[in-house]
C-alpha cells in the first residue's frame, strides 16, 4: 500500500494549482488509497456471504462426505460403516445403474440436441427481421417456464395415451400410443421437454452473435463465400467461447434435472425405473428411503461425475475454443 | 434494427433478405414459434373444457366453456389454492430480499475494495456456481432439521439472506465494476463511509441490476420444486408446486380441468412477470451469459 501511495504522489502532475490546494489534495489521495485497501469494511459486507459460504456450502459438503461413509436415518445418530455405501452403489444397486443410464442418455441425447436448435433459431434471429421481439418472447417463455410443475404436468398429459402429441399424428394418418407409460420412450418426453427449452442458450447465441466482427463477413462476401462456408469457417469459429459456455451450463443442468422426471413418473422414476434420473433417485434415497448415508454417497458421486465433466470440457476447450485475445 | 440502408456495400447484400427468402424465414419461425407455444395454448385451452371434452375434442377452441374447472381445482386439493398461492407469495418475496440486500453486499465489497485473498474468495464464488444443489442439500436437511425448520419457510428464505446464489453476486459485481468510480470516491471526500456510499451510490444507481435479481430470484424461488418439496411436509404450509402435484395423485379422471386450470393459475405470476419485463429478461441474460 505505502508503495501505491508513492507511486500515486510522484505521478502528481505539476499542476498549476495553489500549494494549499495540492497538499490537500494529495492528502485526498492517501485517504483514498488507504480506503480502497478498506481495513476491516470489506469483511463487513461479505459477513453475511462467509456465513453462507462456511455454514451452508463448505461444512455441509464435509459433512456429506463424512455421512457418505455412514448409515445414517436421521433420527438415530449416524452409523461409520466405512466405505460400504460406495461398494453397495457400484457393486449391488441395479437401481443406481438404472439411474445413471437414464441420465448420461438424457444428458448426451437433450444437450446437443438443445443447443443445436439455439444456435439455428439464433442465427435465424440474427438479421433485420419484423416481428423479432415476438419471435424471441415466444421462443424463450417455454424455457422461463422452465422448472415449473404446472409445465411438467401439462407436459405428461401431452404425451399420454390420448394426450396432444398422439392427436397431431393423428392428422398424419400415424396411431400414437402412451408415450410416457412405455419404457422405451418416456425418457425421450423428457428429453422433448428440455429441448423445447433451448431459449436460453438461444439468448445467450444471439449476444454472441451480434459481438461478431462485420469486417470479416464483408470481406467473406467480397470473397464469393457462400452462406454454408461462412457458418463453418466464420461463424463457428468465432463462436466457439460462446458454444463452450453453453455447452458447460446445460451439461450441469441436465445432470440436475429433478421436477419433470419427478411429475411425469408421479415420483416414481417408472416406467422401469427409464425416467430415474439421478437426481430422483438420489431424492427417493434420502427423503422417502430415509437412507441419507446412501444419498449422500451418491450426492458426492454426482458432484464429482459433474466437476468431471466440467473439468474435461475446460480441457477439450484447447483444442476447439477460439479466443482472439 | 436499422432498415435497409441505402448506400450498396457488399455488407448490405449480405444482409438484405430479398422476398422468397424473407417468407422462408418468417415462415420456418413461425413455425417453430407455434410449436413452441402450442402446449401451452392445449393446457390453456383444456382448463376451460368440460372433462368430457378434454381428451375427445382436440381442437384448440373449445365447444363449451367450463369455467367451474377453476373454481373446483380452487378450492379442490385438501386446502385451497389461495393458501398455496399465499406461501408461494411470502416464501418468493422473503427470497427476493434476501437476495437483493446480501448478493449486493458481498458484490460491493468484491467490485470496490481490495482486501487480502480477495481473487482466491472471488474465485471460490464462482465455483459455489457450478455446485450442484443436491451435493449440499442432505447435511443442509440435517441442519434445518436439527434447528426445527423443517415444516416452516425459514429453510427457503433465510440462506437467500446469506448470498448463497452467486449467479446473482456475479451479475452485480459485473455491473458496479460499470460504474464510475469518480462517484463513490467523489462522496468519500465528502466525508462518506463505505456503508453511506453504498448505501447513498451504488445501490441506486445499480437498480438495473437490482430488477434482474428480483425477477429472476422471484420466478426461480416460485418454481424451485425441489426444496418445497424437502422442507414443506404439511398441506398447510404447501406452495403452489406442492400444491399441484395434489392432483397428480388422484388417480380419477374426473377432475382433469381442475388439474389444467390451476396448471394455468399457477403459471399466471411467471408470466406476467415475464410479459412486463420481457425485454429486460432477455437482455440481462444475455449480458451477463457474455461475461462469464
Amino acid at each position: 500500500m505505502t508503495t501505491a501511495q508513492t507511486d500515486e504522489v510522484v505521478k502528481e502532475p505539476p499542476a498549476a494549482a495553489t500549494p494549499s490546494d495540492e497538499r490537500e489534495r494529495e492528502r485526498m489521495r492517501r485517504r483514498l488509497a488507504r480506503k480502497r485497501g478498506g481495513g476491516w469494511w470489506p469483511y463487513v459486507f461479505l459477513a453475511p456471504w462467509f456465513v453462507g459460504l462456511f455454514g451452508l456450502t463448505i461444512y455441509p459438503m464435509l459433512d456429506s462426505l463424512y455421512l457418505s461413509f455412514t448409515k445414517f436415518d436421521l433420527l438415530t445418530s449416524p452409523e461409520w460403516i466405512g466405505g460400504d455405501n460406495y461398494d453397495r452403489m457400484f457393486t449391488d444397486d441395479p437401481v443406481f445403474w438404472d439411474s445413471v443410464h437414464a441420465t448420461l442418455l438424457y444428458v448426451v441425447v437433450s444437450v446437443p440436441l438443445k443447443l443445436a436448435l439455439a444456435l439455428g433459431v439464433a442465427i435465424l434471429l440474427n438479421r433485420p427481421l419484423r416481428g423479432i421481439g415476438l419471435y424471441r418472447a415466444a421462443f424463450y417463455l417455454p424455457s422461463l417456464l422452465g422448472g415449473a410443475v404446472a409445465v411438467a404436468i401439462v407436459w405428461r398429459q401431452v404425451f399420454g395415451g390420448d394426450g396432444l402429441f398422439n392427436d397431431v399424428l393423428g392428422w398424419f394418418g400415424i396411431t400414437g400410443q402412451d408415450w410416457i407409460s412405455s419404457p422405451d420412450t418416456a425418457l425421450y418426453t423428457l428429453v422433448l421437454l428440455a429441448v423445447w427449452q433451448f431459449g436460453t442458450p438461444m439468448v445467450i447465441f444471439l449476444a454472441g452473435l451480434k459481438q461478431l466482427p462485420k469486417d470479416v463477413y464483408e470481406a467473406a462476401a467480397i470473397d464469393g463465400a457462400s452462406p454454408v462456408t461462412r457458418f463453418f469457417k466464420i461463424t463457428l469459429p468465432l463462436l466457439t467461447p460462446i458454444v463452450f459456455f453453453n455447452v458447460v451450463l446445460q451439461i450441469i443442468d441436465a445432470f440436475k434435472t429433478f421436477t419433470p422426471a419427478f411429475v411425469v413418473s408421479n415420483g416414481t422414476g417408472g416406467p422401469l425405473n427409464s425416467t430415474m434420473l439421478y437426481s430422483l433417485y438420489l431424492y427417493k434415497k434420502g427423503f422417502t428411503d430415509l437412507q441419507m448415508g446412501y444419498a449422500s454417497a451418491l450426492a458426492w458421486v454426482l458432484f464429482l461425475v459433474i466437476a468431471g465433466f466440467t473439468a474435461v470440457n475446460f480441457v477439450a476447450s484447447r483444442y476447439w475454443v477460439h479466443y482472439d485475445d | 434494427m436499422s432498415a435497409t440502408t441505402p448506400n450498396a456495400s457488399p455488407l448490405t447484400k449480405l444482409r438484405a433478405l430479398t422476398g422468397p427468402r424473407r417468407i422462408l424465414i418468417h415462415t420456418l419461425l413461425i413455425g417453430v414459434a407455434i410449436v413452441m407455444l402450442y402446449p401451452l395454448l392445449w393446457m390453456l385451452s383444456s382448463s376451460l373444457k368440460p372433462d368430457t371434452e378434454i381428451f375427445t375434442h382436440p381442437g384448440l377452441i373449445p365447444n363449451a366453456l367450463n369455467p367451474a374447472n377453476y373454481s373446483e381445482g380452487w378450492s379442490g386439493s385438501g386446502n385451497s389454492f389461495s393458501l398455496y398461492i399465499t406461501n408461494s407469495l411470502i416464501v418468493s418475496i422473503g427470497a427476493v430480499v434476501g437476495n437483493v440486500i446480501s448478493c449486493s453486499l458481498a458484490a460491493y465489497a468484491f467490485a470496490r475494495f481490495e482486501f487480502r485473498g480477495k481473487k482466491i474468495w472471488f474465485g471460490v464464488m464462482l465455483g459455489t456456481l457450478m455446485l450442484p444443489m443436491q451435493a449440499t442439500l442432505i447435511p443442509q436437511y440435517t441442519i434445518f432439521y436439527n434447528l426445527t425448520w423443517i415444516n416452516t419457510f425459514m429453510p427457503l428464505i433465510v440462506p437467500k439472506f446469506l448470498a448463497t446464489d452467486a449467479f446473482f453476486i456475479f451479475l452485480m459485481v459485473q455491473f458496479i465494476r460499470s460504474i464510475p468510480r469518480e462517484l463513490d470516491q467523489a462522496a468519500m471526500m465528502d466525508g462518506a463511509n463505505p456503508l453511506q456510499i453504498y448505501w447513498k451510490i451504488i445501490l441506486p444507481l445499480m437498480r438495473p441490476a437490482l430488477i434482474t435479481t428480483t425477477i429472476f430470484t422471484f420466478i426461480w424461488t416460485y418454481d424451485d420444486f425441489l426444496s418445497q418439496l424437502v422442507y414443506l411436509q404439511q398441506n398447510a404450509r404447501f406452495t403452489v408446486p406442492l400444491g399441484l402435484t395434489l392432483f397428480l395423485d388422484k388417480t380419477s379422471g374426473s377432475s382433469y380441468g381442475a388439474m389444467f386450470a390451476m396448471s394455468t393459475l399457477a403459471l399466471l405470476p411467471t408470466l406476467i412477470c415475464f410479459l412486463i419485463f420481457q425485454k429486460r429478461l432477455v437482455e440481462g441474460l444475455a449480458t451477463s451469459g457474455m461475461k462469464g
